[in-house]
């Protein structure tokens, strides 16, 4: 089989698998991975930023709260259909990546981390600021009536799954095909070495600039989506921790591959839902699989598949 | 009250902020100044402080005071070991590359947040105070009949407030002592200038890093003590000061002592002024703001020299 083939079948084989779980799954594993799936959107637009193109990011939540409230609060205020405003959370995402792409990108290494984690600490502290509209930390519910569209109420279980299963299988194809194309293998050479990239006359700036917004608009459209989904939108996804997750799941299944972020989303989930029972201080084994995998395992579990087995999965 | 009380009584506020706070970022300045590494857990180190305060204060029998002034010296020292241990087994195996070094902290800051969470638990307690009048403080104001001099309404500081400025006073000036008079001062800075060609004259560079790593965040733990008093311990109490030390040590210049001084002071204080007539939220948005902005377009900060 050739190498092309191998890769295509692998993600198709995972969308496909993914789908055939609908039919299979009981109802509580089908929840939970509705809600991974849609997670794994947000660690694949992470990982795009932070796992192709080096850039590591500490303010995603500000994206992937400004696709949830993009969506919401124009539901919510305005009485907007849902379509539109699912538009409008997409929208959102394009300008507020973009907006902090300009600044943040002026600067690099540490500072970027520190920028970018101001910046979304700003936004999260607005959300709070406007609590006449957003009702702060304790947020508000999308009507089940305000989240129907053309008919089909997302509110119910299998339309929620196969929703948030096309958003993933679409995250999914857009990452693969961006970075077995030019665009994304240049952004993989800024990786590895940005003076070298610009010697040979590439605009580096700009395609950074390309690779944040598109990393913010799919992390957007993961939040547009959680939030409509599951009918609700509170600041806690714009706080730290909703950036630090994306970083944790990335790093855990594996930076740079096409499915490191969804095996890393299903195993964190996993890990703490099996600990829920035992403590309530479920972000204690975050912390030390941060710790963990910093010292032992910087390439995550599918970037030691590579490292051992299949060297050129993307 | 009116707006000249209230200026002076915020001003007076963010002084008590500005000398905590001033602590806290010299422990966050010098781990960034000698190991160019950004500690993430700071705020968690500061929390441990206030947690061990209030551990103290239950512990050691007697007089309320007997306990607080038992906390001043152990806390820090517990809490210095802490993180020189965190050093030795952590930063030290990942050779402090920066990047690395961030999200092995973050990882450290949910450690010690949510073991705190499971030991101690989600109640805020509240330490008393060893000393604690009140002072009515005098205003004076040109009114109809001359010069006016009175003591307004619910304008007054407390003695252990005044107190705690001037201790933070008494150790910053004990820290600048060290750096610049002491051997260890001068191995650190050493250390900082060139970590290289200090290693080739025989200094323990891992020694140093481990010792300075502790010290900033005992210099935090200290600072919780000192505050705990007038805030209560809570486990997610670091967020805050995590987030205020950021700002100001960009603010001063990452790595600059002085620097880092006065712009606690200035954050402290402009805190507590837009806190008193507008709102905390919108302080915070307006720190944070200025910080991103500030490394974006002027990275050596407002006061330093050297770019982050």
């Amino acid at each position: 089989m050739s190498d092309t083939a191998r890769v295509l079948s692998l993600h198709l084989g995972l969308i496909g698998v993914l789908f055939a779980l609908h039919f299979v799954l009981p109802a509580y594993h089908h929840g939970n991975l509705a809600r991974i799936m849609v997670l794994a959107s947000y660690a694949i637009g992470y990982n795009i930023l932070f796992g192709y193109t080096g850039l590591l990011s500490l303010g995603h939540a500000l994206f992937f709260a400004a696709g949830m409230y993009g969506m919401a609060l124009p539901i919510q205020h305005l009485d907007m259909n849902a379509l539109p405003a699912l538009a409008l959370g997409l929208v959102a995402g394009f300008a507020v990546s973009a907006g902090l792409a300009l600044l943040a990108l002026r600067t690099t290494g540490v500072a970027f981390m520190i920028v970018t984690l101001m910046f979304a600490q700003a936004g999260f502290l607005t959300i709070l600021y406007f609590g006449d509209y957003t009702r702060g930390d304790e947020g508000f519910v999308i009507q089940q009536a305000q989240r129907i569209v053309a008919g089909i109420d997302f509110s119910n279980e299998t339309a929620r799954y196969l929703a948030a299963w096309a958003l993933f299988s679409i995250s999914l194809l857009v990452c693969l095909w961006v970075v077995r194309h030019p665009f994304g293998k240049t952004l993989i050479a800024i990786r590895e070495n940005e003076e070298r990239v610009r010697m040979l006359g590439y605009n580096t700036h700009r395609l950074k600039l390309g690779a944040m917004i598109l990393s913010g608009v799919i992390s957007a459209a993961a939040g547009a989506a959680y939030g409509f989904l599951f009918g609700y939108a509170g600041a806690t996804f714009a706080s730290v921790q909703y950036s630090i997750l994306p970083l944790l799941w990335v790093l855990l299944g594996g930076a740079g591959t096409v499915v490191g972020p969804f095996v890393g989303a299903v195993f964190m989930f996993y890990l703490i839902d099996l600990s829920s029972g035992l403590t309530t201080a479920h972000m204690l084994l975050a912390g030390i699989a941060l710790v963990l995998l910093t010292l032992f395992a910087p390439q995550g579990l599918t970037g030691e598949v590579r490292r051992r087995y299949w060297k050129t999965l993307p | 009250m009116e707006f000249g009380p209230h200026l002076l009584l915020a001003v007076l506020e963010g002084a008590v902020t500005a000398a905590v706070l001033s602590l806290t970022a010299v422990g966050l300045s010098l781990v960034f100044g000698v190991m160019r590494v950004v500690n993430i857990a700071h705020g968690e180190f500061f929390m441990l402080g206030a947690v061990f305060a209030w551990l103290m204060a239950q512990w050691v029998p007697g007089s309320a005071a007997l306990g607080f002034f038992a906390a001043l010296v152990i806390a820090p020292l517990l809490v210095g070991g802490l993180a020189a241990l965190a050093d030795l087994t952590i930063l030290k195996r990942i050779e402090y590359d920066p990047e690395r070094t961030i999200v092995a902290t973050i990882g450290l800051l949910y450690i010690i947040q949510q073991v705190t969470l499971m030991t101690y638990g989600p109640d805020a307690r509240a330490v008393e105070a060893p000393f604690n009048q009140r002072l009515a403080l005098p205003w004076v104001e040109w009114g109809e009949t001359g010069l006016e001099f009175y003591y307004p309404w619910g304008l007054s500081i407390t003695t252990y407030k005044l107190a705690v400025i001037g201790a933070a006073g008494v150790i910053l000036m004990g820290v600048w002592l060290m750096m610049t008079r002491t051997r260890l001062g001068l191995v650190m800075r050493a250390t900082q200038a060139d970590r290289e060609m200090a290693t080739a004259f025989g200094i323990p560079v891992e020694r140093v890093y481990a010792v300075v790593f502790g010290l900033g965040a005992g210099l935090a733990a200290l600072a919780a003590v000192l505050i705990v008093p007038i805030q209560q311990a809570h486990y997610l109490m670091g967020a805050d000061p995590l987030l205020l030390s950021f700002i100001v040590v960009i603010i001063g210049g990452l790595g600059s002592l002085p620097g880092t001084i006065l712009a606690a002071a200035f954050i402290g204080i402009s805190d507590g002024i837009i806190s008193v007539f507008f709102s905390p939220t919108l302080a915070k948005i307006l720190a944070t703001l200025l910080v991103g902005l500030v490394l974006v377009f002027r990275p050596q900060g407002l006061f330093g020299t050297r770019p982050a």
